[in-house]
């Protein structure tokens, strides 16, 4: 049985009335609304040829209200310094693969790979972009975790913090030296904000799909040279 | 059509704050949290289909960031659940202090 | 030839940019992040020394990042209320930062520095927004970092603490976001400026209203939606309880009075009253729940929810004066509790506990401790020469002004509970406990900073024309006039 807060019958049907009363008075004042509104999809059309994408909601993510991005891009990154500032949270034995999943991840990561690299690509003229492309790359870290890889002592100190750094660093100095030409800060040059855009992007791509993975794993990546792993293997 | 989408999303918004509220377990208190941000989401992305040919995609823009914010904040919680097990041994917060 | 320069620097990106780069810097190299840290610290005070003398040349200034105008794109806006709080955080966050570079251990600064300059900039970020959806990403921003930084130390209390923080935090915000999405569908724009002319009083923005006045207001920690806060802000460290309580839940209530001012499109007489009626409450709970606690970090977290009261009882009232007074509350509020807060580390560093009966004497053992705890009380009662003191005049006056003399009585109402509950901890500090703990050098930087935050409480309330000057530069509380003509 659920444990449930509030124990007394009466406190719960007052508050399920009072949630009763706020929805309805939130669904009048959305059926208030008017049914045709073109909000700012005309801003948008008239701008989108000097914005260096084709895809509307790529050019305001990116290049509109670029800003609010960037900002995201800090939140992940504090997620992940939340995540790994709680002393290492209990390690995981490792568990050997089944082989269904073990033949299923050595086919589908290179395949996420190249899907993530493709939703890059294709973000400018149709739906996609750097969000979406980090996830799948993140699903790709993912399953490998999954199955006992860990990342190489090598890469596992600088490297991956550059790695993780990366998409709010490359956006807050691209921002920064287009103030110094454009007359804004993250003011696109207009003949090439489409290269500027791809190159932000990719650098979040990669810094996106670490965070994740890296916060599925919970704690700091396990250390461990590549020889140990290959020896796991050969169980 | 936008108009029963948005309804949708203010009634999960409602859902998930009576679970936020009820419910003492902490893996329920996230899953309500995400369920009402999911119930905004839905009222941002629905109303923005009242156009007369393409959607507004400043909506679905803002959606995007809020997606991002929402799985990391909810990264956060999960991992603070976890530590709190390890260290108390309770998944529930402890009674809220006397007023 | 240097100032011409100096004018046409954009101040307002450098202050936003700046500790965002430096916390980038300071994950890269935790080897150096205490250094990194500190000196990002001076820099963002210097570069607002640079914004404070462009806003005194050219006025309230606007910046459109990207290039895109609103509604299109994002607004930057920078007028004196959003200067003084900016000036605010660099203040208590100088002090904060020298304070934690003495105050955590090898392991946890690696995480606090890029924490904490993270938080900076987003409350930079967020005094400098005029747009509300990137206000609610500044308003992600800043919640997580806080909750990450309460949950470093890592007990069960400060654990439980932190995720209570952050399911009431993302609640508050929830809320807010649905206010923002229901603007955005009436009038089509999110900038502040635009959505002030546009708004008219219709369902969908009166729901608006009440759903982004709801969630800062769990953020702001009113009465009743206090419950977070003290247990958040008692078992934080003390660097982290200082920020807290001082400039975090201050974010909050910014947007709630910019919103209150310059978007809320009625004359908000009943709302208002409401507001000064939970204020109320707050000053005279908090106030009878601080005498109550045995903890010193839980008296002053509670202290924090009395002095919150205070800033929302210039709401019934609405005159320029009553609010210059409730931001001069706010201001002499963060320094003053900020130096409480180091003073009750330094008190727990010291002897490993903060039981308030067993401080066995700690004002003759940390004499320096005790003068800033002391010097801060006089700030939090409203005694004169503080700031604490031009605040509570100023609200008294426009309180006898208005006619609503019972603002009066809880101004002085609470003023007693404080000095009650302050003349508490300063007496037993001169006790003596039969039971001795073992003690602990508390280094001088934690010492000192505590005592200067302390002084610059006292400071702020004798340097007063100064900053009433500076709150009026942009006419930020004119609106308030005009706006109740359109109702």
């Amino acid at each position: 049985m659920t444990e449930i807060r509030l124990q007394k019958r009466s406190f719960r049907l007052m508050l399920v009335l009072l949630l009763a009363v706020l929805a309805s008075g939130l669904s009048y004042a959305v059926l208030s609304l008017p049914s045709q509104a073109a909000g700012l999809s005309a801003s948008v059309a008239e701008n989108i040829d000097a914005s260096g994408v084709s895809n509307p909601v790529t050019a305001v993510l990116l290049n509109f209200r670029g800003y609010d991005t960037l900002l995201e891009l800090g939140v992940l990154l504090i997620a992940l310094l939340g995540v790994w500032s709680l002393s290492p949270l209990q390690e995981h034995g490792y568990t050997r693969p089944g082989a269904v999943l073990d033949m299923l991840t050595r086919l589908l990561v290179p395949l996420l790979i190249l899907v993530s690299g493709y939703l890059l690509w294709a973000g400018a003229h149709a739906p996609g972009g750097a969000f979406q492309a980090g996830s799948v790359l993140a699903a790709a870290g993912v399953l490998m975790v999954l199955t006992g890889w860990c990342l190489g002592y090598r890469f596992a100190r600088l490297p991956l913090r550059f790695a993780l750094v990366s998409g709010l660093g490359v956006f807050v100095i691209a921002g920064l030296i287009m103030m110094c030409f454009s007359e804004h800060f993250l003011e696109y040059p207009s003949p090439f904000a489409g290269a500027f855009i791809l190159f932000i992007e990719a650098a979040a791509t990669v810094s996106i799909g670490t965070s994740l993975a890296a916060l599925f794993i919970g704690s700091r990546p396990q250390l461990c040279d590549s020889s140990s792993s290959q020896a796991e293997e050969q169980k | 059509m936008a108009f029963f989408y948005a309804l949708t999303g203010v009634a999960l918004f409602t859902l998930g704050l009576y679970a936020l509220i009820i419910y003492a377990h902490l893996m329920r208190k996230i899953l309500a949290i995400n369920i009402m941000g999911s119930g905004v989401f839905l009222v941002l992305v629905a109303l923005a289909a009242r156009t007369q040919t393409v959607p507004d995609p400043v909506p679905h823009a803002m959606v995007i960031t809020g997606i991002v914010v929402a799985v990391s904040a909810t990264a956060l919680a999960l991992a603070l659940m976890l530590r709190l097990l390890e260290v108390s041994g309770c998944e529930e917060l402890a009674e809220e202090p006397k007023e | 030839m240097l100032t011409m320069q100096v004018q046409n620097v954009p101040w307002l990106v450098i202050v936003i940019t700046l500790p965002l780069v430096g916390s980038l810097l300071c994950f890269l190299l935790p080897q150096q992040a205490k250094k990194l840290g500190l000196m990002t610290a001076f820099t963002i005070a210097a570069s607002l020394i640079g914004l404070l003398f462009q806003v005194l040349d050219q006025g309230a200034q606007r910046y459109t990042v990207g290039g895109w105008d609103a509604p299109l794109g994002i607004n930057l806006y920078v007028d004196g209320l959003s200067l003084l709080l900016l000036l605010m955080t660099a203040l208590v966050g100088l002090g904060i930062s020298v304070y934690a570079t003495a105050y955590f251990n090898r392991d946890k600064t690696v995480y606090y520095w890029p924490l904490w300059l993270l938080l900076w900039s987003a409350l930079n970020a967020l005094f400098l927004s005029a747009d509300l959806f990137n206000l609610y990403v500044c308003l992600e921003l800043l919640g997580l970092s806080a909750v990450a930084l309460v949950a470093i130390a890592g007990g069960a209390d400060a654990l439980g603490a932190a995720i209570r923080y952050l399911l009431v935090s993302l609640l508050g915000s929830l809320f807010y976001l649905l206010g923002v999405a229901l603007i955005y569908h009436s009038v089509a724009s999110v900038d502040i400026i635009i959505v002030a002319e546009r708004i008219d009083a219709t369902p969908p923005i009166l729901a608006a209203m009440g759903l982004m006045s709801a969630g800062l207001l769990f953020k702001t920690a009113l009465f009743p939606m206090h419950f977070w806060l003290p247990p958040a802000h008692a078992n934080a460290p003390a660097p982290v309880s200082a920020l807290l309580s001082a400039l975090v839940v201050k974010a909050s209530f910014y947007i709630l009075l910019r919103l209150w001012l310059d978007v809320f499109p009625l004359p908000q007489e009943v709302l208002g009253q409401f507001l000064g009626l939970l204020g109320a409450a707050a000053v005279i709970w908090g106030g009878v729940q601080a005498l109550r606690q045995t903890r010193l970090k839980m008296l002053i977290a509670y202290s924090t929810v009395a002095q919150i009261g205070y800033l929302f009882i210039a709401f019934p009232l609405a005159t320029s004066i009553a609010w210059k007074g409730a931001l001069y509350l706010l201001l002499s509020h963060a320094l003053a509790k900020s130096a409480m807060f180091m003073a009750a580390g330094n008190i727990l560093h010291f002897g490993g506990h903060d039981t308030i009966l067993k401080l066995d004497r700690v004002a003759q053992r940390l004499p320096l401790t005790v003068a800033a705890f002391s010097l801060a009380g006089v700030s939090i009662m409203g005694l004169p020469p503080s700031g604490g003191f031009i605040g509570k005049w100023l609200l008294l006056n426009a309180a006898l002004q208005a006619g609503e003399w019972w603002w009066a009585l809880v101004l002085i109402g609470g003023g007693l509970l404080s000095a009650g509950y302050i003349f508490k901890v300063v007496g037993f500090a001169f006790t003596q406990t039969e039971a001795s703990h073992e003690v602990h050098h508390v280094p001088a930087a934690m010492q000192w900073t505590a005592f200067m935050m302390a002084l610059a409480a006292i400071l702020v309330g004798l340097i007063a024309p100064w900053p009433l000057a500076l709150m009026d530069i942009g006419l930020p509380f004119e609106m308030v006039v005009n706006k109740g003509s359109n109702g």
